[in-house]
């Protein structure tokens, strides 16, 4: 039936032939794929329709409803505009993987039954892992190493989650579920791993600055927003969610004034506003739910714009920090003007579009009267405008002119940069076809007087304390250095565990195995005066005794070279996921 | 290679003089506008003159003030990983 053909499949089968073409023919074809999904979804009939089976189980890869559908039609959009982005790249690896990348965020988009959902949650965290190697660089061959472990130890909950959830609820469908028990605290954490929620949130700013400048789009836009969709359908109206995405408004943007790499200031700037998303979860409302949507489609768009033009800075110039960049206007104001028009969407100025849709959700907030909450928000908002809207701009095309004159970028990445430019400015201007798509009806007018004028008062004084700041000489300098976050707390004892093993068991292994090496050797030696009992002990101490240190020693031998670091590490998480495990178990029975 | 074609209009002090006061003025009308509008507020401060300019620049100064604070607890040398 090619009627509930999943757009997941077209594009993960899709990756598969990559290879055969050439030239002219594989940018046709990457440029297809986006489009034929697209076209599948507008044709895709409402309701659930199986695939197949596994286990007795039905595995659902097209529930399609008004929530699904949205995320669906950004996440093709995004796939779109990020492979035109990307159609200059001649590396088949990173075309591949970032297709199976959108297709298993469309995957978790359209699953309607758990195993489907971890299948494709699984292919997403794959894919996305590819596009940090694909940079071929030491440091993004760690940074892929340690992003893989976060998303292992998160994959490893949800299906702990999901494997308790079969066994107590008896069914694999799910829509709600709201935190009950351990099964679903296990997959509540498996998804908050992926929305970046606190503390689970540190792989996001260590990983994105590192991976390709194409990748980073994808990327961008995919794992946190497909998670933000799973916990919207699975665990509204959450308090903690609530509590958990106004923390993550505000603190990200303390580390965005202070960090250097401008793709990591974006990145601690889409923890602040998958924040607001997730707040909006946690309110639950019609309302909010909208806004949800709604922040999360134009977020997409933006932030990938965001992303888009700085990677066209790292790209031309090869350079990302704020302290190498500066005065870039010069030669390439078409960058500059599309990195202005993200940065104006971020930070929801009147006419753009983060203003139609962050409104969605801080108007949410006010409704339910969470007075602290709105106070966060409303200090995110003016946030968000100085790191983001403000200190990317500035201190990429503007500021000291750091020399650099450099050419504008690839025309494939100029058109992928100029129509999201366009979407961010037309959905601020007209939101109507944006506010069709949500999931509930709308009735909300972003545009009046006392709402635009209050708006704009919060940034543009924003803007006034950031002129007085920079004048004073008080701002904080871009300096390079590491800034400390969460992953502390994971990389320097997961460090230690690993020095461990290298070097006091491996010194244990070394003695166990001279010992057994030297007493073989003295056996072998002896006077043969006792020959009768030696031919009695010759099973035991030829055979068993004498095979087994040599066995021992063969099986220790290996854990001294590098390859098997891997297993350590695994094992590391694998620890600390087990004593997790048991935790929960022990506190839910 | 060098384009060839540079733009320049930020480089003079006279244009950078008039994008400020640009600014400047914009912000003088938005605080003006304030006192002439209809409010339809969700909680009572949103009423206070300029709730909204004073919080926006009260919350941005208070920022840089706390990541500065967080700079001291946070700042290690670029190499600290390896």
């Amino acid at each position: 039936m090619i009627s509930t053909l999943p757009p997941a499949v077209i594009f993960i089968a899709g990756a598969v032939f990559v290879p055969i073409f050439r030239g002219r023919g594989k940018l046709l074809y990457l440029l297809a794929l986006p489009v034929i999904a697209g076209m599948d979804l507008v044709y895709l009939p409402t309701g659930q329709s199986s695939a197949t089976t596994f286990l007795d189980y039905s595995l659902i890869f097209c529930r399609v409803d008004r929530l699904s559908l949205a995320f669906g039609y950004v996440f093709v959009l995004i796939a779109f505009i990020g492979t035109i982005y990307s159609l200059h790249v001649k590396d088949n690896l990173q075309h591949m993987a970032a297709l199976c990348y959108a297709g298993g965020a469309l995957g978790v988009t359209f699953s309607g039954d758990l195993f489907s959902l971890y299948l494709f949650w699984e292919i997403m965290a794959l894919a996305s892992v590819v596009l940090l190697l694909a940079r071929r660089t030491e440091d993004s061959r760690k940074a892929a190493f340690r992003y893989f472990m976060w998303h292992f130890f998160g994959g490893l909950c949800l299906l702990a989650g999901i494997i308790l959830f079969v066994i107590t609820r008896g069914t694999t469908e799910f829509n709600y579920i709201g935190l009950t028990d351990s099964a679903s605290l296990m997959i509540f954490i498996g998804f908050c791993l992926n929305a970046a929620v606190f503390p689970f949130h540190a792989w996001l700013p260590d990983a994105y600055p590192r991976a390709t400048v194409t990748g980073a789009v994808f990327m961008s836009a995919l794992t946190t927003k497909s998670a933000v969709y799973i916990l919207a359908r699975t665990f509204p109206g959450n308090d903690i969610l609530l509590w958990a995405g106004a923390f993550m408004t505000c603190f990200p943007i303390f580390y965005a004034v202070i960090v250097n790499d401008m793709r990591r200031v974006l990145a601690y700037s889409l923890i602040n506003q998958v924040g607001f998303m997730v707040c909006g979860i946690g309110i639950g409302s019609q309302l909010a739910i909208n806004g949800v949507v709604a922040h999360a489609f134009c977020h997409i768009i933006y932030k990938a714009l965001l992303f888009m033009s700085t990677g066209a800075v790292l790209h031309m110039t090869g350079k990302i920090r704020g302290t190498d960049l500066g005065g870039l206007y010069k030669t390439m104001p078409f960058t500059a003007v599309c990195c202005m028009v993200g940065a104006a969407s971020i930070s929801a100025f009147p006419l753009f579009s983060g203003f139609v849709s962050k409104s969605l959700t801080v108007a949410a907030v006010a409704e339910s009267h969470h007075v602290i909450v709105w106070f966060m928000l409303l200090f995110a908002s003016a946030g968000v405008f100085h790191h983001a809207g403000i200190k990317v701009p500035f201190f990429v095309f503007f500021g000291h002119d750091s020399g650099i004159r450099s050419k504008e970028p690839p025309i494939n990445m100029r058109i992928a940069m100029g129509m999201a430019a366009f979407i961010c400015i037309f959905l601020g201007v007209y939101p109507a076809p944006l506010y069709q798509i949500l999931p509930y009806p709308v009735d909300f007018h972003p545009y009046t007087a006392f709402h635009v004028v209050g708006m704009l008062q919060l940034l543009m004084f924003g803007a006034l304390a950031f002129t007085m700041l920079i004048l004073s000489g008080f701002y904080p300098a871009e300096q390079r250095a590491v800034n400390l976050d969460t992953d502390w707390f994971i990389r320097l004892p997961g460090r230690a565990f690993v020095r461990f093993c290298h070097k006091p068991l491996q010194a244990i292994a070394e003695v166990a195995t001279g010992w057994a090496k030297s007493t073989v050797a003295a056996f072998k030696s002896a006077p043969s005066r006792s020959v009768e009992i030696e031919k009695r002990m010759d099973w035991i101490f030829h055979t068993l005794l004498v095979g087994l240190p040599e066995r021992v020693s063969q099986v220790v031998q290996p854990l001294k070279t590098e390859k098997s670091e891997l297993s350590w590490n695994v094992t590391y998480i694998l620890i600390p996921f087990i004593l997790l495990l048991l935790a929960i178990l022990f506190v839910f029975k | 290679m060098r384009p060839k074609k540079e733009l320049t209009f930020l480089d003079s002090k006279k244009n950078q003089l008039r994008v400020r006061t640009y600014f400047y003025v914009s912000l003088v009308v938005l605080l003006i506008v304030d006192f002439f509008l209809h409010k339809h507020v969700h909680f009572s401060w949103e009423n206070a003159p300029c709730f909204y300019a004073v919080y926006g620049f009260v919350a941005c100064v208070s920022l840089i003030f706390v990541a500065k604070l967080l700079r001291l607890l946070v700042k290690r040398r670029e190499n600290y990983y390896d």
